[in-house]
């Protein structure tokens, strides 16, 4: 017992469990969409694309916080906005637009960083993330906008569930379909910068599609695709970060393993009952 | 918030679709539509009328505009060329439209069950922020019970069989309570029973004064069982009758050599679309 309750008369400790148990929440309800409507890749590049944006808040807000939260957020809508312009106005398709945008992005957030003195400590935060290094006011942040995006997924929940299983349909019930996408595209952009201290910028795909991917194996129906998801990814979450502590391994680095650990046991368990299943069939069918 | 108006605004469309009933004449009237899709021609200057409560047969060989044509009546591509008017408006001017898309465009791993998938159908009647209720809930029940599946309701969709895939399909479109429902290659890979089930449907729908098209590969079928025959290759060939559209002449302009011609005693033909079998068969 005391190991469990140890870390947590850290105040830093107990901060980084309530922050991974908000981005655990928030990432897979999103993540579940993105799973389904096959965007891993997109969430990837997203991730990788808001580096310029953080970049230009940490240089304008001198270390502040909250301009980097805002910044963040712009860089991501310029950068989905501009995906999806390319892909619409050229003949190239969606996932080289997304390629060029993602990369250029990047690279321009590399170069803006290495102007300053601090590179590499800095950078490292942001790639990896510093989810012990979470404030008070960072959780406020991330609590009023992980509730948003949740509000909102929740208030469309029907509208989104159509347009992700049948477009076509969508479009015969008169949704409007491109506003729809387009607002997920900005929950999935909002959740980036809101996950962004927890696992950084170079795993955030992880938050994203391994926990949604974990309960996709195990469900039915979209709600308890998003429960169990949202379970997985706060578990992972406060495992990684105890084992964080314990071991002195990377925090962000530690709730993707963990994640990961739990779908490879998952997918594991699913093959093996699948088997057993189908070798019940063929005896009975034998018969 | 532009999503709000945009909500409203097709909540007062829906409320002015029930009207068009008693206007009477033609459900679809197309006019010379054309398509091009990626530059490509799929349709050329169709132009026909559908009358309420028929059902049509859409035949034609592969990449003959079929779906395109669906596509274009549901809203989905806009016509580079021509007219659409479904029940006196413009596509998308109203919601009793069901399009029931091909089996294997849908993914059946989706994490919905089969009374999830009823209830897509009503959402529209829902409108924003309401959650179903008992009574919507009945509606599905009802359309299931209709298609013969009011036991599967809480089954997975990957559980269903491909003629079960199908009538859940039928079961949403009168969820939606559609007036014309366009139906892509039903009977595609059914068994001879499941294509039977799926007929009993439509017998039923015809009651209804539901307005059917249903695009076929057999062309046997759309000879036996549809009012009327539409012989599509980007241009329309014929629409009409079977025994005047399904002619030899006719079959060979709209398949060319993708095409087996098997006279029989009764002097019909039986004919195939043999694109599948890799253009081996040229008639002579």
């Amino acid at each position: 017992m005391s190991i469990l309750l140890e870390p947590l008369s850290y105040p830093f400790m107990l901060r980084g469990l309530v922050a991974v148990i908000i981005v655990g929440a928030v990432c897979s309800v999103v993540g579940t969409y993105v799973v389904l409507r096959g965007m891993a890749f997109f969430g990837d590049a997203l991730a990788h694309s808001i580096l310029p944006g953080i970049a230009i808040g940490y240089l304008v807000g001198e270390g502040a916080r909250q301009p980097l939260f805002w910044w963040a957020l712009l860089a991501a809508l310029v950068s989905s906005i501009g995906i999806g312009a390319i892909s619409r106005s050229t003949k190239i398709k969606e996932d080289t637009a997304i390629g060029i945008v993602f990369a250029g992005m990047f690279a321009l957030g590399i170069a803006l960083i290495s102007t300053v003195r601090s590179y590499t400590v800095d950078l490292a935060h942001f790639l990896f993330g510093n989810v012990l290094g979470v404030s008070i006011p960072d959780l406020w942040l991330m609590g009023i906008f992980g509730g948003l995006v949740i509000l909102t997924v929740i208030i469309f929940y029907k509208e989104f569930l159509v347009l992700s299983f049948d477009p076509i349909l969508a479009t015969t019930l008169r949704l409007p379909g491109r506003i729809l996408d387009n607002l997920l595209l900005i929950l999935i952009a909002t959740t980036i910068v809101v996950s962004l201290q927890t696992v950084g910028v170079a795993l955030m795909v992880a938050m994203l599609i391994t926990p949604a991917a974990t309960a996709y194996l195990m469900s039915k129906r979209l709600p308890v695709m998003m429960l169990l998801a949202a379970c997985f990814a706060s578990l992972s979450g406060v495992i990684g970060l105890y084992v964080s502590y314990y071991a002195g391994v990377a925090s962000g680095a530690a709730i993707v393993l963990t994640s990961t650990l739990i779908f490879a046991l998952t997918w594991a368990f699913n093959s093996l009952k699948n088997t057993l299943i189908s070798k019940r069939r063929s005896i009975y069918s034998k018969e | 918030m532009d999503i709000f108006k945009e909500f409203r605004k097709n909540n007062r469309l829906v409320t002015r679709h029930d009207s068009h009933i008693e206007t009477g004449g033609s459900v679809v009237r197309i006019s010379g539509v054309s398509v091009y899709y990626d530059g490509n021609l799929a349709l050329d200057q169709v132009s026909f009328e559908l009358n309420p409560g028929e059902q049509i047969a859409v035949v034609g060989p592969n990449g003959a505009g079929k779906s395109t044509l669906f596509k274009v009546i549901v809203g989905v591509l806009k016509p580079t060329e021509g007219k659409v008017d479904v029940f006196g408006s413009e596509p998308g001017g109203h919601i009793c439209i069901a399009y029931l898309p091909q089996r294997n465009q849908v993914d059946w791993n989706f994490p919905v069950n089969v009374g999830d998938v009823i209830m897509m159908g009503r959402i529209s009647k829902l409108g924003l922020l309401r959650q179903p209720r008992r009574g919507d809930w009945e509606i599905v029940r009802q359309a299931l019970s209709e298609v013969g599946m009011q036991e599967l309701i809480t089954n997975q969709i990957s559980e269903l069989s491909g003629g079960q895939q199908q009538r859940m399909f039928i079961a949403r479109a009168l969820a939606q309570e559609a007036e014309l429902m366009l139906m892509d290659e039903p009977l595609s890979s059914l068994d001879p029973q499941s294509q039977e089930d799926i007929f009993t449907i439509l017998k039923k729908l015809r009651q209804r004064n539901v307005t059917i098209m249903v695009a076929l590969h057999d062309l046997k079928t759309a000879s036996e069982r549809f009012d009327r025959v539409l012989l599509l290759n980007k241009h329309l060939i014929g629409f009409g009758k079977s025994d005047e559209i399904l002619t030899a002449e006719r079959l060979v302009e709209a398949y060319g050599g993708h095409m087996r011609l098997v006279p029989t005693p009764e002097g019909l033909m039986t004919l195939e679309d043999t694109c599948c079998d890799e253009g081996g068969n040229i008639p002579e």
